[in-house]
């Protein structure tokens, strides 16, 4: 169910270069169950911004009815989020979406999440959900630079952790495809910048089992205002179409049109 | 005593708010929040003879109290509406009133008829504003003969009352409202969205795809009253009134300048609730401001 709430601030820390985590306590975390779902965010009351802004869930304490949200200071609306005071509250819209389908690998199979800077966040809570299962976790989270890597040891403490970033500061230099070639797997789950879910899905998506989740340009967030709209694979310049917010954010690979 | 009950050609509506056409897709998004039947009717998506899919990505920018869109009327088209979408409706106790679009005025006449007879259907809502296709839509709303002769048309062919959807996108609103009421219109919708444009700051180009788009939300208000305010002293029909509604306080502005109802657009994508919220808080503000009835707030600016 979808539930809108103002959710108190439990803590608000940047974790890296202009990235912040944010955990939020409120009743529709007990709402949370699937990896990959996300919150529409509105950052202040009044008209400005006056969108809410969509972030995936990171992690999901339903124990404590606390739920994590990971972000980007890159706008207007993040900045004013990111200033925001622990005891404050955030008016949450959620949860919202289809997440990454845990059904689809089994106990002792061997997954790949792949993700891409602000891209990773929902893979930790997707990593803890498959551990838990029984299942054989490896990430390989690309960064631009060593100053925007992020929770690396968290995902090291579920599974094997390889970092990418693009100048080579730190970790590998390349991209999470350079490192994904060495490694053997059943299925892909990958979330990040469009140009490397193209790559996974041009390189894996025929053999493998293989999971994108998007991003897009968001009004409403619930399926209403057919802002955030692509073309399916099986169609890909007629009237077929599916809405990232409520048909995704996660699709299977050759599902969409990227 | 019901405060908010109000009567207008083909529709009885038990209170005068609505979301706005295109802010609430055909209701299902919204239907497993809060019960429809709530609403004093639902303007739907507007709908086309034929399917469409509607412009690239992205269609919305942000703005200052506000947003742009181009959409581009994407839509099941009528077949879909007519078999999928109105049905599924029927459970719920509330008037429809159906946005016809299209690029020439046989599409307006061929979905005006077969959408109007639809058990449903109590209205139509004639969209001779899109700014956001390339032909039709927006020329039938620049000039005050074209609306004339294809309100007309429609009006010829429609099984319930229509209404004209005027677009603020012009020099002399009076001078369109007129023209439509002549066509033989049966009330008025108002306002559209006004046309705008957002660029990147990094790379200079237009945020929307299809570069410029509507602009709509609180940003708009104060044209949608001023419109609202000269039209209503100018025609003998009732005009349903938009533009950045978000509270009671401002359906009643929306009144005091001439409207008999008001469609809610924006707001309900911040606020997916809004509309529940500004019925249920509408009967204590009129209390508060001393009316027995909210009828009694229409055109009190100019009266």
């Amino acid at each position: 169910m979808i539930i809108n709430e103002q959710c108190s601030i439990v803590s608000q820390r940047e974790i890296a270069d202009n990235i912040y985590e944010l955990i939020l306590r409120g009743e529709l975390s007990s709402q949370m169950n699937e990896p990959g779902q996300f919150v529409h965010v509105k950052i202040a009351s009044g008209y400005d911004p006056l969108l809410r802004r969509p972030i995936s869930i990171a992690n999901i304490d339903r124990e404590n009815h606390e739920f994590t949200l990971i972000y980007r200071k890159d706008g207007r609306g993040t900045a004013i989020l990111s200033s925001k005071k622990t005891s404050e509250t955030v008016d949450i819209l959620g949860p919202l979406g289809h997440g990454f389908p845990i059904e689809e690998t089994n106990a002792g199979e061997t997954v790949l999440l792949v993700g891409g800077g602000i891209g990773v966040p929902p893979l930790y809570e997707l990593s803890k959900q498959l551990v838990k299962k029984g299942v054989n976790v490896l990430h390989v989270l690309g960064f631009q630079n060593e100053a925007v890597v992020f929770y690396e040891d968290k995902f090291k403490s579920l599974g094997s952790t390889y970092v990418t970033t693009t100048d080579g500061s730190y970790g590998t230099k390349g991209f999470v495809t350079d490192v994904i070639k060495e490694l053997s797997f059943d299925t892909i789950y990958s979330c990040g910048p469009t140009a490397m879910l193209k790559a996974v899905e041009a390189e894996y998506a025929s053999h493998k089992k293989v999971y994108v989740s998007l991003e897009e340009r968001m009004g409403c967030g619930i399926g209403a205002c057919f802002a955030c709209v692509c073309h399916t694979a099986d169609d890909p310049s007629g009237f077929s179409y599916k809405k990232v917010c409520t048909d995704g954010p996660v699709f299977k690979a050759g599902e969409v049109v990227l | 005593m019901n405060h908010l009950e109000i009567q207008l050609p083909g529709l009885h509506l038990k209170n005068p708010v609505m979301p706005a056409s295109g802010c609430f897709g055909f209701g299902r998004e919204f239907g497993g929040l809060y019960n429809l039947s709530d609403l004093g009717a639902i303007m739907i998506k507007a709908t086309t003879a034929e399917p469409r899919f509607g412009n690239p990505t992205p269609r919305v920018a942000e703005t200052a109290a506000g947003m742009l869109n181009a959409i581009g009327l994407q839509n099941p088209g009528l077949d879909g509406v007519m078999n999928k979408e109105l049905p599924w409706l029927e459970q719920f106790n509330v008037p429809i009133i159906a946005n016809v679009a299209g690029s020439t005025e046989e599409d307006y006449v061929e979905v005006a008829k077969r959408i109007s007879t639809a058990a449903n259907v109590h209205a139509l809502e004639l969209n001779i504003s899109c700014p956001n296709v390339k032909t039709g839509g927006i020329a039938f709303g620049t000039i005050p003969e074209v609306a004339k002769s294809l309100t007309k048309k429609v009006k010829e062919v429609s099984a319930v009352p229509v209404y004209v959807k005027l677009s603020p996108n012009v020099t002399n609103i009076v001078e369109m409202a007129k023209a439509v009421e002549a066509g033989g219109a049966d009330g008025l919708t108002m306002i559209n969205t006004l046309l705008g444009m957002r660029l990147d700051l990094k790379t200079a180009k237009p945020i929307l795809a299809n570069k410029s788009g509507g602009l709509s939300g609180p940003a708009i208000k104060p044209v949608a009253i001023r419109m609202i305010h000269d039209v209503s002293q100018q025609v003998n029909i009732p005009i349903i009134g938009m533009g950045g509604i978000e509270t009671a306080e401002d359906v009643i502005e929306f009144f005091y300048a001439g409207a008999s109802a008001i469609a809610v657009g924006t707001a309900n994508f911040v606020d997916p609730f809004v509309c529940p919220k500004i019925i249920k808080d509408l009967p204590e503000l009129l209390d508060q401001l001393g009316f027995d009835h909210i009828s009694e707030c229409t055109g009190r600016s100019w009266k």
